[in-house]
């Protein structure tokens, strides 16, 4: 049986990931929304999505000691990072006035409303960025297997995440900036919007993460 | 339409838009349904739906002609028979896969974490947040700012040829309540609201469009998304409350529920006029 583990620091709504996951698995998955690392480790694939601000997160991530299990859990095996799930997987965070995060992959979040709506401009940008714009694979990934380039999907953040070097990128949007929407190495995926509520193309990424082996 | 094509006609049709026309977020139609006790209520009429009154075939029915969110508001009056929302929300969560939002009665902290809990992402608070502006500070610090959705009924107090004027009224619009609209969206900003649902009071129920200055005058004042609501009866009407309003998003009832127009002839009408629209 597939196992899918679902992390659960005590924040947020998982309930929408795990019955996303639970539609598109119909019954060939067991998904699984836990606390316990060691539920965490055995699965065969891992789900962290993350809501709210970053220091929070980090706090309770810690606190719970699943900071280890996530840890392990990008060496190990097929990993989604969704939302604040893919902005704590980096360097640090402009939120919360600068916060430290896991430090997995080289780079750092930024706020959008430090370059968006400067007085001069014409345009003005809503914050947070919410609703459905379109993502653009710049490169091939199993998770984008059956969904059309710039497919819409929705998204929910006032912060942005920004990469060092142009290796992880694989999806990206335009906000009033183009920025990095997902990206993507070895057996990790992860994305700022939420599949979870992206309709059919959330659906299929999700659908397509049930499935993958974890190799690019 | 592509960029090129829209920005032409927003030119031919002098139509400004606040984002230029680079600007690839997608406007939102939301459909509002009216909950009491489980059943949705004034009458939505889709003649090929079995149960009328099942808020889960209903919005599986406004998914499918590519709503943007769904909101429920539950106006079950007895306080007994509230968790039959909850349910509502579980049931609806487990199958329709796009973001929802759930209003009516939502007074702690508790109840909100009951909804995100059964599968709403976002929750309004309307009345609690006049009565006590401060639960809408706590509730953003608890669940995140994201969540809040803190709904605006509003009333032109102005007299003819006075400056515009809105204030803010509870009670389906009979309780005023000596709040000034545009301070008040700006306060609850500053406390923490994600979003703003704007409902003209004046307007809401007689399909002569909406209060277009007021929609307006707090998308100008805020910087978070603004849905406007209330008066919505054509087609043109949802355009003008972006094009003219600017609102983010549009939320509309009975011209989606009595089968006048689909959400699908909506967004296709509002792409036409040079609208970003999830298609």
């Amino acid at each position: 049986m597939n196992n899918i583990a679902v992390i659960d620091y005590g924040m947020g709504n998982l309930r929408s990931v795990a019955k996303a996951l639970e539609y598109v698995a119909q019954g060939k998955a067991r998904v699984q929304v836990t606390s316990d690392a060691r539920e965490v480790l055995q699965a065969d694939r891992v789900v962290f999505p993350g809501q709210g601000a970053a220091r929070d997160c980090m706090r309770a991530l810690i606190e719970s000691g699943l900071d280890l299990a996530v840890r392990e859990a990008v060496e190990l095996k097929p990993f989604l990072g969704i939302c604040m799930g893919m902005q704590v997987l980096v360097e640090s965070s402009a939120e919360n006035n600068g916060t430290e995060c896991l430090n997995i992959f080289p780079g750092k979040v930024s706020n959008f409303a430090d370059v968006l709506n400067s007085p001069d401009d014409e345009v003005h940008y809503k914050i947070p960025h919410m609703g459905w714009n379109e993502v653009t694979q710049t490169r091939d990934h199993p998770l984008w297997g059956g969904i059309a380039q710039n497919s819409r999907f929705y998204f929910v953040h006032s912060y942005y995440l920004e990469p060092e070097g142009p290796d992880l990128l694989v999806g990206e949007t335009e906000y009033g900036i183009r920025f990095t929407s997902a990206i993507a190495r070895d057996n990790v995926f992860a994305i700022q919007c939420h599949p979870e509520k992206s309709a059919a193309a959330g659906l299929r990424l999700l659908e397509n993460f049930t499935r993958w082996n974890g190799e690019a | 339409m592509d960029y090129l094509q829209r920005g032409q006609y927003l030119y031919a049709q002098n139509i400004e838009l606040k984002y230029g026309i680079a600007m690839p977020l997608a406007v939102r139609i939301i459909p509002c349904l009216d909950v009491d006790n489980g059943r949705v209520v004034k009458g939505v009429k889709f003649v090929d739906i079995r149960d009328a009154g099942d808020p889960v075939e209903i919005a599986k029915r406004y998914d499918a002609e590519g709503a943007d969110e769904i909101t429920f508001l539950d106006i079950t009056a007895s306080s007994d028979d509230r968790e039959t929302i909850v349910h509502v929300v579980e049931d609806v969560a487990s199958q329709v896969f796009i973001p929802l939002t759930v209003g009516g009665g939502i007074r702690t902290v508790d109840d909100i974490r009951r909804m995100l809990n059964a599968g709403a992402d976002k929750v309004g608070i309307n009345t609690a947040a006049v009565f006590n502006p401060e639960f809408v500070k706590e509730a953003s610090e608890k669940v995140g700012s994201q969540c809040i959705v803190v709904s605006i009924d509003a009333k032109k107090v102005s007299a003819e040829g006075e400056p515009h004027r809105w204030e803010i009224f509870t009670h389906g619009g009979r309780k005023p309540t000596g709040l000034d609209a545009i301070d008040w969206a700006r306060k609850m900003e500053a406390y923490g609201a994600g979003e703003i649902l704007l409902t003209s009071m004046d307007r809401d129920g007689t399909k002569i469009g909406f209060d277009l200055q007021l929609t307006r005058a707090i998308n100008d004042a805020v910087t978070v998304p603004v849905i406007a609501s209330g008066g919505v009866g054509t087609l043109d009407h949802l355009v003008e409350g972006v094009t003219k309003g600017r609102a983010d998003a549009v939320l509309a009832a009975s011209i989606f529920h009595f089968g006048e127009y689909t959400i699908h002839e909506a967004k296709e009408y509002m792409a036409k006029h040079g609208i970003e629209m999830r298609l």
